[in-house]
Order: C-alpha cells, then sequence, then structure tokens
C-alpha cells in the first residue's frame, strides 16, 4: 500500500551497480577490501550469510546483496564470527533484531509447524482420500460383475430365445 | 454427505483463493518486528543541541517516538511535515535518530576522520531541519548504523513508540502518515501514558 521510496532506490542502486560492473572490467580489482580479510572468516561469513536474506533486496541473500544495509551486516557478521560466535549465536544475533524473516530456513517451533509438516500432511490427506475413493468405486462397481436375479432371468430368456 | 463430498475441492480453493487475495494485498516489507514488547536498546550517542549525548535511559519515565532518517532518505521528506504537525500538536517528545548521514559519496575525496563526519552530519542535519521544520527534542547522529542494527532498522524512515519503563510498544517502517498518528499512534501513547 503505501511503499517506502527504498524499493525503487534499492532498484536503481542495483541497476546501478550491473552499471558499474560493467565499467569495472579490465580493472584489476571490483569492490576493493577495505582490509585484507581471513579466508577463513570468509568463508564462514559467505556459509552463514547464504542462509539469511537481506531486507533491503528480499530476493537476495545476505551474502549476494550489495544494499548497503548487507555491507554492515556482513561486516556486522565477520566481527562476530571473529568475536569467536557460533554459527546459532550469530543467527540468533539477527532474528533478534530483524526477526525470523531473515532465515530461509525457518526454525522448527510451534508458529512454523503448518510450514514444515502442512506439505506431508497435505500429501497424506491426499492419499488418504484418493484410497478412499478408489475403494468406493470397487464397491461400487462391485456388484455389477454379478447380474442381479432379474437381470440374470432376462439373460437366460434371451439366451433361450 | 457424499452427493456434496464433490463440493470440497471447490471449498478447497475458494479458501486458497481468499488466502492469496490477502497475501497479495499486504505489503512484502511490513516485516513483524521481533523488538516489541521488549526493552529499547542501549546506546549513548553524540546530539547535535543540549547534552553531549543521549542514551534512552535519559528519558525512562516518558512515552516517547524514536524517528530514524537521513538528508538523503526521500520518504523522510514526505512524512516530515506530518511529524513536524503532530509534534507541534501534541507535544510527544520525539528524538530523531540520524541515520548514517554520512554516505560513501562523502568520502569520494578521501575517508572523513570521525570528527569531520559528526561535524559535517550535524550541519547538514541542521539546515535540512531548518528548512523543513524540526520536530525532534533532540536530534542523535548514528554515523555507522550500528544502533540501526540494534533496532532492526532496514527502510529508513522508521519509527518507534517506547514506553516509560523503556519498552518498545510500536514500530512502522516507512513514512508514518496522519491516519496511522491518529488512529494507532495517538491512541497507543495516551494509553501508555502515566497520567491516564
Amino acid at each position: 500500500m503505501n511503499k517506502p521510496k527504498s524499493v525503487v532506490f534499492c532498484l536503481s542502486r542495483c541497476v546501478l551497480a550491473v552499471f558499474l560492473l560493467f565499467l569495472s572490467f579490465g580493472a584489476s580489482s571490483f569492490e576493493a577490501q577495505p582490509m585484507a580479510e581471513d579466508p577463513l572468516v570468509e568463508a564462514r561469513l559467505l556459509e552463514i550469510a547464504q542462509e539469511l536474506r537481506c531486507l533491503v533486496c528480499q530476493n537476495e541473500s545476505l551474502a549476494a546483496s550489495r544494499a548497503e544495509l548487507a555491507e554492515d551486516l556482513r561486516r556486522e557478521v565477520r566481527t562476530l564470527i571473529k568475536k569467536g560466535n557460533t554459527d546459532q549465536e550469530i543467527r540468533d544475533f539477527l532474528v533478534s533484531r530483524y526477526g525470523d524473516y531473515v532465515l530461509y530456513r525457518p526454525q522448527v517451533k510451534p508458529l512454523t509447524w503448518g510450514l514444515w509438516f502442512g506439505p506431508a500432511l497435505a500429501l497424506l490427506l491426499g492419499l488418504w482420500f484418493l484410497i478412499g475413493h478408489i475403494k468406493q468405486g470397487l464397491n461400487n462397481t462391485a456388484p455389477s460383475k454379478h447380474l442381479s436375479r432379474e437381470e440374470q432371468e432376462r439373460l437366460d430368456k434371451i439366451l433361450k430365445d | 454427505m457424499g452427493r456434496k463430498k464433490f463440493l470440497i475441492p471447490l471449498f478447497l480453493f475458494l479458501g486458497l483463493v481468499v488466502f492469496l487475495a490477502l497475501g497479495l494485498r499486504k505489503d512484502p516489507r511490513e516485516i513483524p518486528s521481533p523488538l516489541i514488547n521488549k526493552a529499547a536498546p542501549a546506546f549513548e550517542l553524540p546530539t547535535s543541541k543540549g547534552p553531549a549525548s543521549f542514551s534512552p535511559k535519559d528519558y525512562a519515565g516518558k512515552v516517547w517516538m524514536f524517528n530514524v532518517w537521513a538528508t538523503w532518505c526521500v520518504s523522510c521528506r514526505e512524512e516530515h511535515p506530518i511529524l513536524v504537525a503532530f509534534a507541534q500538536r501534541t507535544g510527544v517528545p520525539i528524538i530523531g535518530l540520524s541515520y548514517k548521514e554520512i554516505q560513501p559519496q562523502d568520502e569520494e575525496k578521501g575517508a572523513l576522520s570521525l570528527e569531520d563526519k559528526l561535524s559535517l552530519a550535524q550541519r547538514r542535519s541542521e539546515l535540512w531541519l531548518k528548512r523543513h521544520g524540526d520536530p525532534y527534542q533532540l536530534s542523535v547522529f548514528d554515523l555507522d548504523g550500528r544502533v540501526g542494527i540494534d533496532y532492526g532498522v532496514y527502510g529508513v524512515p522508521e519509527t518507534y513508540v517506547i514506553d516509560a519503563q523503556g519498552i518498545i510498544r510500536y514500530k512502522h517502517v516507512g513514512a508514518m502518515t496522519a491516519e496511522l498518528l491518529a488512529n494507532q499512534v495517538m491512541p497507543l501513547i495516551q494509553s501508555l501514558s502515566p497520567s491516564s
């Protein structure tokens, strides 16, 4: 309804980013890293950030997004990694601020049971209906294999003639 | 019973349609904040007028609004006159959080020191508030956006209502509107105020 202008802002940024990407072909290094980063920290950052959603460009992961907030959050996660926090602690840090929404893989808890088990339940329910339907169909068609007495009499009569 | 069974898929489908229709009408950017009914994260930041620094505990005992903004933020310009009018009319204290006022383009000609950043942000914000009106009792400066992260800021402007016990009671992402202020924020503030 009343969408913040930052969606447009975000899109224009993405366009700008692509444009800059083209400009930078040939240049030796694209985004200059502020400092030489520890490759181990970077690997863990990537692993964690791929499972997190960027809140500005909502269809991007925190690892892939070039939104400014994503950069800030990556910096934050980097700091937490260096402080020795576990992956779960880092995810909790973000969830406590931005909500479950940041997780691409939602936690299993009563609120998300429908999300996790709903599809399997729907499948089972569907199977149950299907089996019931087939059984009913079989029951309905079964008597037709045997002729009723009237039919048998008619058949006998026809055959006799 | 058996006769009406064929209607079940139709009802299932209609249910699905209702859910999808409701889903389409929702704004995907409105993410429920986990901070509602939690204590407002503590911070201490420099201000532009009055005391040198501000911390939420300075406003303990007051029901106040916390508005995240920046001079580069387009939607902020849209909501600003509404906030100015609201502050004048109701006298509800509003603290402005200047969020990442200094953008990368400000440092194109070379990195700025922290003091330079702060004074540039203060100058620019004061000028902007002089031109557009100043609804804030205090403006505080979150240059690196670290406090913004603690408050789960992801789309400036954002507005919070914090009660006398320092608990966040309301959060709105995006430009504040006169309707929201009249229909949601003001009734909430009145219900939270100790006098009522």
